[in-house]
């Protein structure tokens, strides 16, 4: 009985502890941010925005293909006698700070444009633009495209494609790891694991807004990901597990917890999507491909870590006792591996790459956003369930695939569509290979 | 603060026809998962498959109201086939990721800009209601019912939407009695069990999908009524959830926890919001704004399912005895 | 159920083995017991049945017939491809070759309930009775023949009271006879083991199947109630229901199993009446590997070999899962300590 209790109220101050310290983790980051905008302005360089200050803009690139136009007019006017203009930097970029939501006409001053580039058939010009909840309002003129697609061969935006979809998967992968740790040695379907993912990125908005060196900034959120996959496993799930809970019900829990934690991160973070420092990044040409830095920066990135990880998982002695436990729990405890310690160091690892992958997902979206996780979870349950639920190795090559698929499906389908193709065709392989394509086959009858 | 407007307007979320529309997807849910042990995670699929198929129908080829009834329900069952055959036959996680996958994939879709001709893309579709209207028996006017105010509109949808999920919850307490619904309680516990006797569990399984997606599909429907709006943004996994949620409250294996758990959800809601509001307004709350307050309401949504699942998985009306978590 | 020779059980508690029609005491094999040997009528012979889990070979077996209206017992050690024997047998799994027929038909690619409804009803090594069900509803869903279980009959009770009127009384005179009449109304969670198992196997003779097949019917029973389940098996026997089951306690199978099939390493490595098999060296060296010294037919021998059985703890309670289908809904008896399920 006194026992009962006793794990009722560690359960609870884990509970109620763990949503404290992650909100005031959250908050830590965001009221200096908010005390000190200039001095995280000028730390961060490119910083766009500090938290919570609402600065109202409508904003576009214009690019020709990836080459960015300079010199172009852009005049935003209101109905109410506002208006303003900016014209294109050196990137394409152009920013216009409008003082109040509302209606606005974006008219784009075509005489201004290189002869070559005439803006693209059918492009609606001026454009209305509305507020909604966010703070920015995108507008994106479309130039030079059909003179562009001819010149270009089918090779070159394959090519192209693909080395943006490595890169889109091996983030996947970096992320679904811990996913597929957490599901290989607990039994447990992960859906807050998208919430740890946009950890990662928001902390490392707050700590460089904070006036942290970008660098610094990456590794304590890493690191801060690491402890709060160490407080979620030690007051949540440890506890559930002792309990003897089932799956399902688990499942359902960390879809509360999901919940609570991106509305947290809403709560401190703020509807917009903001940018994190060198977001905007120059392409470079390898071997003929023209890719941004960083996509090249992320695939190198991921690449490295997932070799580690996987060398750490083949190699060391944590990763035998890993992969004992999710083979059999009950005979690696019986062999004298503490399986609790184990998951533990599961969750902190785990959660470590989520955050590196939200970083990285930051960058390859563009945006820090308080829903950006919710968006790439069922991508990573698409590479983890492709390659089979439970096998690390697996979910590897199941990100990669997903991330090929999703890249490569834009040259045929709308932007808008990318995430489609992949997640039909996790459910095609599904009917033919249900175990994923690495999976062991169950002893299903 | 204005605590007769607070009790007013969570009055009013009970007996809204939004509340009627959470609580039969639910009860579509509690088909799913109470019943059945499916874990449908695209139950938001099936409601946007509903609301498209009849307004689709309605605007875009001109359908009167009966037939555009009927396209949503058969697209409904069409969507529930496609998702059944692949999934049924394997472990329950896998349906949890396919039906979310497949609910998302239907949003994309509808928002995609390449079909704005037909969905609307992301501003969605409006003005496909008045064939619903044009059968209201109530003249113009307005209608108190007590302290609620209702105008001839709202006293239609209102009656339709509930006089549905009363009838939809008599489905299913009737099938649920039946020997139908003992082999689906079978199922829910050991399919292998439930084979073993000779049943077929599959068709079992496909039917309670189905049912429950007609539930989903009919609640799409009664969801866009009173505005006689659709926008593809209120389709997510999170509408999903909270219907999960509202489900888990009132009791996951019951036929009224589903509804008891949406007027509970809504009212909640709509009191937390009132309260932080009033609160804000008169000044006791500085700390807040007044879409922060919108937010910690979603952040309490979030928590109490963790809560309940923890400490009272059974929701208020179930008995744990017969709880079955597969 | 188109037998035509058959008594429904039921009520029959009062049938006399003795003086039953099914008591037929002639020699059940054609020519000499060996292993796969030809019986003079024999309800389920399979042919090159084979199933491997990578380089294991759970069951390899040539030839082996099963005899009609008697009761087999398939003895084996632990891990010798019983239980996937069964399931292979009645769809739960499917052989990488093979045929089988029951009662002439081809069985062969037939899913489980299309077995069950054929008549060939199994248990489960790992009790399946649904713990969230009342015993009465357990026994209800094991009817056949319910139009209620249609879903667009289901809504109309008319149309179902009378056929499931007619399933409780059947369902409560075996429960009277399996002494789980005072535990009608009770969540079949609330069972014991032992009791989970009779009533398994009572829910299993709902449907009047002409062959039941029980795994390990006896295992984890208390034992005061062991010697009603074997007047029960017999019982069925008397009642024209072939039975096939898997045991380990000599004792039992010598009382009530008319033939026994010895199983090894995945084949049928002997078969004969139980006095004759116990005394096999094949058996022996199956069971025993080197202690070859033991003599079966000796009363010292059996209780040798039952001490080395007992000393195999598994081969009594059966390991948690071994050739089960995957139990995710199962809930073990023992929570394992990290609350992780199969
Ligand atoms: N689904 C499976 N996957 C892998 N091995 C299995 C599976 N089912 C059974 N086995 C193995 O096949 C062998 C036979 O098992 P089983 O049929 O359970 O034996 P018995 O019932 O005679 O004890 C055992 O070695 C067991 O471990
Ligand atoms: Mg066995």
């Amino acid at each position: 009985m006194f026992r009962q209790a006793n794990a009722a109220v560690i359960r609870w101050v884990g509970v109620v502890g763990l949503i404290a310290l992650f909100a005031g983790l959250a908050l830590a980051s965001a009221v200096p941010a908010l005390a000190m905008p200039s001095a995280s302005a000028s730390a961060a360089g490119q910083l766009q925005a500090p938290l919570q200050k609402q600065e109202l803009t409508i904003r576009g690139t214009l690019r020709d293909g990836s080459v960015p136009i300079e010199g172009v007019r852009i005049t935003a006017s209101s109905t109410t006698g506002f208006s303003a203009e900016a014209t294109t930097d050196k990137d394409g970029r152009w920013v216009i700070v409008v003082p109040a939501k509302g209606t606005y006409e974006v008219l784009l001053d075509v005489a201004t444009l290189p002869a070559d580039k005439p803006l693209s058939e059918g492009e609606a010009n001026p454009r209305i633009v509305e507020f909604g909840t966010s703070s920015n309002m995108g507008v994106i003129f479309k130039v030079g495209e059909n003179a562009a697609a001819a010149t270009r061969s089918f090779g070159s935006i394959l090519a192209e494609r693909t080395v943006a979809g490595l890169s889109f998967g091996l983030l996947l992968a970096l992320t679904a790891v811990g996913l597929s740790l957490v599901f290989g040695t607990t039994g447990l379907t992960n859906f807050a694991h998208g919430e740890m993912v946009t950890f990662g990125a928001v902390s490392t908005f707050a700590l460089s807004a904070w006036g942290f060196p970008l660098w610094a900034a990456l590794v304590v959120a890493v690191l801060l990901g690491g402890a709060l996959g160490w407080l979620q496993d030690w007051g949540l799930w440890k506890p559930l597990r002792r309990r003897g809970s089932a799956l399902v019900p688990m499942m359902i829990v960390s879809i509360g917890l999901a919940l609570a934690m991106r509305y947290i991160i809403l709560f401190f973070f703020g509807g917009t999507t903001e940018q994190l420092p060198s977001a905007q990044s120059p392409i470079l040409v390898v071997l003929g491909v023209s890719i941004s830095r960083n996509t090249l920066v992320s695939l190198v990135v991921s690449l490295v870590v997932i070799i580690a990880v996987a060398l750490l998982l083949l190699k060391t002695r944590f990763g035998k006792a890993t992969r004992a436990v999710a083979d059999n729990p009950a005979l690696a405890a019986a062999s004298g591996i503490d399986v609790d310690r184990v998951i533990r160091m599961v969750w902190v690892v785990g959660s470590m790459l989520a955050a590196l992958g939200g970083i990285l997902w930051a960058y390859y979206r563009p945006g820090v956003a308080f829903n950006m996780g919710q968006q790439i979870l069922l991508m990573i349950f698409a590479g983890v369930t492709l390659g089979g639920l439970g096998t690390v190795f697996g979910a590897l090559i199941g990100s990669v695939l997903v991330g090929l698929m999703v890249e490569i499906s834009t040259i045929w389908l709308e932007a808008d569509l990318k995430y489609v193709g992949a997640l039909a065709v996790m459910i095609l392989v599904l009917l033919f290979k249900p175990q994923g394509l690495l999976g062991r086959r169950e002893r299903v009858g | 603060m204005d605590f007769a407007a607070i009790f007013t307007n969570a009055l009013t979320e009970i007996v809204s026809p939004i509340t009627a529309s959470y609580a039969l997807a639910a009860l579509g849910l509690a088909v799913h998962f109470g019943y059945a042990g499916l874990l449908n995670f695209g139950q938001a699929g099936f409601m946007a498959v509903g609301a498209y198929g009849f307004s689709i129908s309605t605007l875009t080829f001109g359908a009167p109201l009966p037939v555009a009834l009927l396209v949503a329900l058969v697209a409904s069952v069409l969507f529930a086939l496609i998702l059944g055959i692949p999934t049924l036959r394997l472990r329950a996680d896998y349906l949890a990721i396919v039906t979310i996958a497949a609910a998302e994939i239907v949003r994309y879709i509808v928002t995609t800009n390449s079909l704005t001709n037909v969905t609307g893309s992301a501003n969605g579709l409006a003005t496909f209601e008045r064939g619903f209207y044009a059968l209201s028996p109530f003249p113009p006017g307005d209608y108190p019912v007590g302290p609620l105010n209702f105008n001839d509109r709202s006293l239609w949808v209102t009656l339709v939407a509930w006089g549905i999920v009363l009838l939809c919850a008599a489905i299913v307490w009737a099938l649920m009695r039946s020997p139908w619904g003992r082999v689906l309680k079978g199922i829910r516990e050991d399919e292998n069990a439930v084979l073993s006797l000779g049943k077929n569990v599959f068709v079992y399984k496909m039917e309670a999908l189905v049912i429950g997606g007609l539930f989903g599909s009919l609640a799409g429907i009664l969801f866009t009524l009173p505005t006689g709006a659709v926008q593809p943004a209120n389709y997510g996994s999170e509408l999903t959830f909270f219907l999960w949620t509202a489900l888990l409250l009132g009791g996951m294996a019951t036929v009224f926890g589903s509804v008891l758990g949406a007027m509970i959800f809504w009212v909640v809601l709509s009191l937390t919001q009132g309260i932080l509001l009033g609160l804000i307004e008169a000044g006791y709350i500085t700390f807040l704004s007044s879409a922060q307050a919108g937010q910690l309401r979603y952040i309490l949504v979030g928590v109490a399912l963790m809560l309940l699942m923890i400490f009272r998985p059974q929701g208020i009306l179930g008995n744990k005895k017969e709880l079955a978590f597969s | 159920m188109s037998d035509p020779q058959r008594i429904p059980p039921g009520p029959a508690t009062g049938q006399d083995p003795d003086t039953s029609p099914f008591n037929d005491t002639g020699p059940i094999a054609v020519g000499p017991a060996a292993p796969g040997c030809k019986k003079r009528d024999p309800i389920i012979i399979a042919d090159g049945v084979r199933r491997s889990f990578g380089a294991l070979k759970a069951v390899d077996v040539d030839h082996v017939e099963i005899p009609r209206h008697k009761i087999t017992a398939l003895i084996g050690p632990n891990g010798a491809g019983k239980t996937t024997f069964f399931n292979l047998l009645t769809g739960f799994d499917t052989p990488d070759s093979g045929s089988w027929t029951f009662d002439g038909k081809n069985l062969a690619g037939i899913r489980p309930h299309r077995v069950a409804r054929l008549g060939m009803v199994r248990t489960f090594q790992l009790t399946k009775v649904m713990g969230k069900l009342t015993v009465i509803e357990n026994m209800r869903l094991g009817g056949a023949d319910q139009p209620g279980e249609a879903l667009w009959r289901a809504m109309f009770p008319w149309l179902w009271r009378e056929r499931e009127a007619e399933l409780t009384r059947t369902a409560d005179s075996l429960l009277a006879m399996f002494k789980l009449a005072e535990k009608r109304e009770d969540y079949a969670a609330s069972l014991s083991g032992g009791q989970r198992k009779l009533l398994e196997m009572a829910r299993a003779l709902m449907a009047e199947p002409r062959l039941v097949m029980l795994d390990e019917p006896m295992a984890g029973v208390n034992p005061a109630l062991t010697q009603s389940l074997l007047d029960h098996i017999k019982n069925l026997k008397a009642t024209g229901t072939t039975v096939l089951f898997v045991e380990h306690d000599m004792h039992v199978v010598r009382h009530i199993a008319d033939w026994v099939i010895v199983m090894a390493e995945g084949r049928v490595v002997a078969e004969g009446p139980p006095k004759e098999v116990m005394q096999d060296q094949a058996v022996i060296d199956a069971y025993l590997g080197a202690h070859h010294d033991v003599d079966l037919g000796a009363p010292e021998g059996v209780a040798r070999l039952e001490d080395v059985l007992s000393e195999d703890a598994e081969s009594v309670v059966g390991t948690e899962d071994a050739g089960e289908l995957l139990a995710v809904h199962d809930e073990p008896d023992t929570q394992d300590p990290h609350g992780r399920q199969p």
